[in-house]
């Protein structure tokens, strides 16, 4: 594309139909995989390795989830429908998150016997956490002026996300034989489907035409050089190419997972949708 | 007659910066919304207060109860009817906005402030609020909110929080 034009406002932008639908199916991306992710994250509550944890865990939960909320608002405002009804009536074949936010944190459930795998939790998070800095810094750049707003503000509650995953990170990775072998094996589970972030879904071609994004190749190439850089930093070897799970969820294809962790963070909304919290 | 309103709304705006002075931050009792740099312009229009505020953070849970405050605090306003509180994102809020004599108060409620003009790449060095020690360590990066860290004083063996720098 030639001339990208620049847009302000929801209401420029539903002056174009193509664009919209582009800017929609990238918003869904951004808001369902910070959504699904926060859930998961706040499925940790009182399960943490220690009291302190639990207190950052969660609140970098909020802060996702306050992220989503961002993002749900915008389609709102494109007039998909209310912030909420996006987030918890949606059937799982409408989400478009990445396999790898709704996998579950491990063996058994929240209130059924959990053997949540911490490192897993970390890998995870530090992966996810490392692919969202390079893409709010190519929304810095969006040919959407709401998304370039709101990511520079994101930007600067993420690095906190960062930092604290770095030092989880290097303080495994260089602890005892046992850590290192978790370690290696949540890097390896994660690594089998972390290629799909940086899919940008079967619109791709619009949504970086329009210059709403970077490319799905430059944006995957930033991400890996970034965390190859930390992987080698913290002594571990570097996995290779990130595999993609069979299912692609920027495709709306889903596992139980996401079906059951649907059915669990919407059932007072589903039951109540008038109730206030 | 345009004159007249001008100046009825320009009075009438300075008044809602006074009254605003009053609604503190929820988490932070001891210092007001204006001096955490959050009130980016207050404008009235035929006793209509519109009010932009900047959020410290996307997801922060007290955004709601902020806007309920302005609200009630500026109906006392005469002349002012309605309030219509709406949350930017441009400018951004970074933590250099909060007025430097409202770094004391922080202080003086166990809470460390944020360094002024902060940059990437920066150290966060954090003195102790209660006796300016320099030798404290973060104990957690996250705190009781969103915006705060707990630290430790290894001086005077008190444990505190800091005000997260932004920027």
């Amino acid at each position: 594309m030639g001339e990208l034009l620049q847009v302000e406002t929801a209401q420029e932008a539903l002056k174009n139909q193509e664009y919209t639908q582009a800017l929609v199916d990238l918003l869904f991306q951004l808001a369902d995989d910070d959504f699904i992710l926060a859930y998961r994250g706040s499925e940790w509550l009182g399960l943490a390795p220690h009291i302190e944890e639990d207190v950052a865990f969660s609140s970098m939960a909020q802060d996702m989830m306050g992220h989503a909320v961002m993002y749900y608002e915008m389609l709102e405002e494109l007039g998909v429908g209310k912030a909420d009804d996006l987030a918890q009536l949606r059937e799982a074949s409408a989400f478009r998150n990445a396999i790898l936010v709704e996998r579950q944190n491990g063996a058994g459930g929240y209130n059924d016997d959990p053997h949540y795998d911490w490192a897993y939790a970390i890998v995870r998070s530090y992966v996810y956490g490392l692919h969202k800095k390079v893409r709010l810094e190519s929304l810095l750049k969006s040919s959407y002026s709401p998304l370039t707003l709101i990511s520079r503000k994101m930007l600067t509650e993420h690095r906190y996300h960062l930092m604290h995953w770095q030092v989880w990170l290097k303080q495994l990775a260089n602890s005892t034989p046992d850590a290192r072998a978790r370690l290696e094996a949540a890097i390896a589970k994660v690594w089998s489907d972390a290629g799909e972030l940086s899919d940008l879904g079967p619109n791709a071609a619009s949504i970086t035409g329009f210059g709403l994004i970077e490319a799905e190749a430059t944006l995957r190439e930033v991400w890996l050089k970034e965390t190859q850089a930390i992987f080698e930093a913290a002594n571990l070897s570097w996995p290779g190419e990130p595999g993609a799970a069979k299912e692609r969820g920027r495709a709306g294809e889903h596992t139980a997972d996401l079906i059951q962790a649907l059915a669990t963070l919407s059932e007072v909304y589903r039951i109540d949708p008038a109730a206030s919290w | 007659m345009a004159q007249v309103n001008e100046h009825v709304h320009e009075h009438q705006e300075a008044t809602c910066w006074e009254l605003l002075q009053e609604v503190k931050d929820p988490e932070i009792p001891v210092i007001s919304m204006v001096e955490m740099g959050m009130i980016h312009k207050v404008k009235v229009e035929s006793g209509v207060a519109y009010v932009e505020v900047l959020p410290t953070f996307v997801g922060c849970p007290a955004l709601e109860i902020m806007k309920k405050n302005i609200s009630e605090k500026l109906v006392e306003g005469e002349g002012i009817n309605e309030v219509q509180v709406r949350f930017v994102y441009d400018p951004a809020w970074t933590s250099d906005r909060i007025a430097l004599d409202a770094r004391d108060k922080l202080k003086s409620f166990g809470i460390a402030p944020p360094p002024v003009g902060f940059q990437p790449g920066d150290t966060w060095e954090v003195t102790c609020p209660y006796c300016d020690s320099p030798y404290t360590t973060i104990e957690n990066l996250f705190g009781p909110a969103a915006c705060r860290s707990i630290l430790y004083c290894k001086h005077c063996k008190n444990p505190f929080e800091a005000l997260k720098p932004i920027y």
